[in-house]
């Protein structure tokens, strides 16, 4: 559905985007995720027909965005980081009016209006000016106007910033149910939503495309040995945390055993093992068989923020990452 | 056209949604209504001395009430010019919603022409208050309204031309301040450029004061139509419209 090929995109002092390559399927949820000044915006832009690109290319559903940008704009729904609304109009007037924009007139436009307001929950406020709306019902407005014409692609930039939680999970949702229909690309450096809503992820870091898969496939292919975290207690008395550790070195599959400290009486440990073999019954086994209580055995799962953070290992990327 | 004429009443609905419109409307029909006061009243008296002291035939409406009134609209709609577009573009950049109109399938020149389309039905809203005012002359007097549709003609395509300017000034900058000082800069120059003429009479100055857009309004005023004058305005708008086309582009290599 959305084939990008060598696609750089040079500025006077800068190089925004540097020539990247990707491919999208229809149907797809894909999360575009990158610190802040990646590219993830003038890639976006120029899929949308907003700017061309500085060479490579860039095709929508067969359409090349620089031989037939008009193809290619019908056939898009664009959210940009800001909701490009206009204050002193109504909701549903705003409304009619992109959907004119977008080539729908008559019985068609009326039709899709209702159904859009309907599918973003915006029915009840479409008497309502959008400067008096709260910023979840301008962030709706915006993606209501988005799939206004039933695009085949969908374009959203950041589309959950700035929404209090509620508001996020409510976005979540609807982009989520919007999948199938729509070939969608989103736009985050919130990582947890990717994870949450993104069936596949591109990295995006200065410009460069850094990695790009399934999510799953991301994080078990990054995580490549897993890190267990135990708590060790002694039934009486105090524990030898070196007799500990070397208890938990002798298990079967255990490559390495990280001390971390002792606080009221509990010690904690992290324990990464050998990839693929799982090793925490036997850790389980072997604590207790020494006479320690075990308080806890918990997996530290690598989260994609970890990922990130290792792909993007610059100082911008840390700054991105942080947020 | 039907791209067009969305552009077109959007800009005309955001217009009569803001107090802009109203207030330039006011402000127009004030400082015209004075000047269209003062013009009759000096009419009026001067021409009952003259019927007084005998002799002559009767004033001419025309040429004593309208002409003068005409000519300071043409000179105070420089003044508004700048107010009208000032945010026709500057304000879409500004919040972003250009975004929107680049990103539909409509082409630049759509948004253009709609956008100066509506600046120009703006305008004459503004306008049709003076004229008002002259049409009360139809009440009392037996003016000849060939020569004041001509200077109302006249006035649409100097609005057209000057308008025409704005939008590309307006899609310079994402300021709408900026964008109206610029325009009414610009306004100012075009409108005294030809005072030079007064004491220089070489080439260059016969070019200068030739661009000045006032000048070109006297022969309308007059109730003249003059093809080369009604080629000014309209080379004029063609020119604005194209810096406009010319902006939006380097919007996008630019952005």
């Amino acid at each position: 559905m959305i084939k990008v090929e060598g696609l750089s995109k040079r500025y006077a002092r800068h190089v925004a985007v540097d020539n990247i390559s990707f491919e999208i399927e229809k149907g797809k949820i894909v999360g575009f995720l990158g610190p802040n000044g990646a590219g993830k915006t003038t890639t976006m832009r120029i899929l949308t027909c907003f700017m061309p690109p500085s060479s490579g290319m860039a095709e929508v559903a067969g359409f090349n965005v620089m031989d037939s940008p008009m193809e290619v704009k019908k056939r898009i729904g664009y959210l940009p980081e800001t909701p490009p609304l206009y204050p002193e109009m109504e909701v549903g007037e705003y409304l009619q009016f992109v959907g004119k924009l977008k080539g729908l007139s008559g019985n068609d436009l009326a039709k899709r209006v209702a159904d859009v307001s309907d599918r973003c929950n915006v029915a009840e406020v479409s008497k309502k000016l959008i400067a008096k709306l709260s910023k979840g019902y301008k962030q709706r407005v915006g993606l209501a106007q988005a799939i206004i014409h039933n695009p085949e692609v969908l374009i959203l930039d950041e589309p959950t910033s700035g929404l209090d939680p509620k508001q996020i999970l409510e976005t979540r949702d609807l982009i989520k149910s919007l999948a199938g229909d729509h070939t969608i690309i989103l736009s985050t450096h919130i990582l947890p939503e990717v994870e949450q809503t993104c069936e596949s992820v591109i990295i995006i870091s200065q410009g460069h495309v850094v990695a790009r898969d399934s999510v799953e496939n991301l994080t078990s292919r990054l995580r490549g040995s897993e890190t267990v975290a135990v708590e060790v207690e002694p039934r009486s008395g105090e524990l030898d945390t070196a007799v500990v550790q070397a208890k938990l070195e002798q298990v079967a599959g255990v490559s390495r055993v990280v001390y971390r400290d002792t606080k009221a009486g509990r010690s904690h440990f992290e324990v990464e093992s050998l990839q693929c073999r799982p090793v925490r019954a036997e850790l389980a086994r072997a604590v207790v068989e020494s006479g320690w209580n075990l308080n806890e055995l918990r997996g530290v799962n690598l989260s994609l923020e970890d990922i990130f953070l290792q792909l993007t290992n610059t100082d911008q990327a840390a700054s991105g990452g942080a947020k | 056209m039907r791209n067009i004429l969305t552009i077109c009443s959007k800009e005309m609905n955001s217009y009569f949604r803001s107090p802009i419109a109203y207030g330039l409307m006011a402000f127009f029909g004030l400082v015209t209504g004075w000047f269209f006061y003062i013009a009759t009243a000096y009419f009026v008296q001067n021409s009952m001395k003259a019927s007084m002291m005998g002799g002559g035939g009767p004033m001419n409406v025309n040429e004593y009430v309208v002409r003068p009134v005409l000519m300071n609209i043409s000179v105070i709609g420089l003044f508004i010019i700048p107010m009208i577009t000032m945010r026709l573009f500057a304000e879409e950049k500004r919040s972003g919603t250009i975004e929107l109109l680049v990103t539909s399938p409509i082409t630049d020149l759509e948004i253009i022409l709609g956008k100066w389309l509506s600046a120009l039905m703006m305008y004459c809203a503004i306008l049709a208050v003076p004229v008002l005012n002259l049409m009360v002359l139809f009440a009392f007097g037996k003016p000849d309204w060939k020569p004041m549709f001509v200077g109302i003609f006249g006035l649409i395509l100097q609005g057209g031309a000057l308008l025409a300017l704005g939008s590309f000034i307006s899609n310079t900058t994402k300021n709408q301040i900026v964008a109206g000082v610029g325009t009414f800069a610009v306004c100012l120059m075009l409108w005294v450029l030809d005072w030079v003429s007064s004491f220089e009479s070489s080439a260059w100055a016969k070019v200068i004061s030739y661009m000045s857009v006032v000048a070109h309004y006297e022969p309308f005023s007059k109730g003249i139509i003059d093809t080369k004058d009604v080629i000014f305005y309209l080379s004029m708008i063609f020119f604005g419209l194209f810096l406009t086309a010319r902006s939006m582009e380097s919007l996008r290599w630019r952005s």
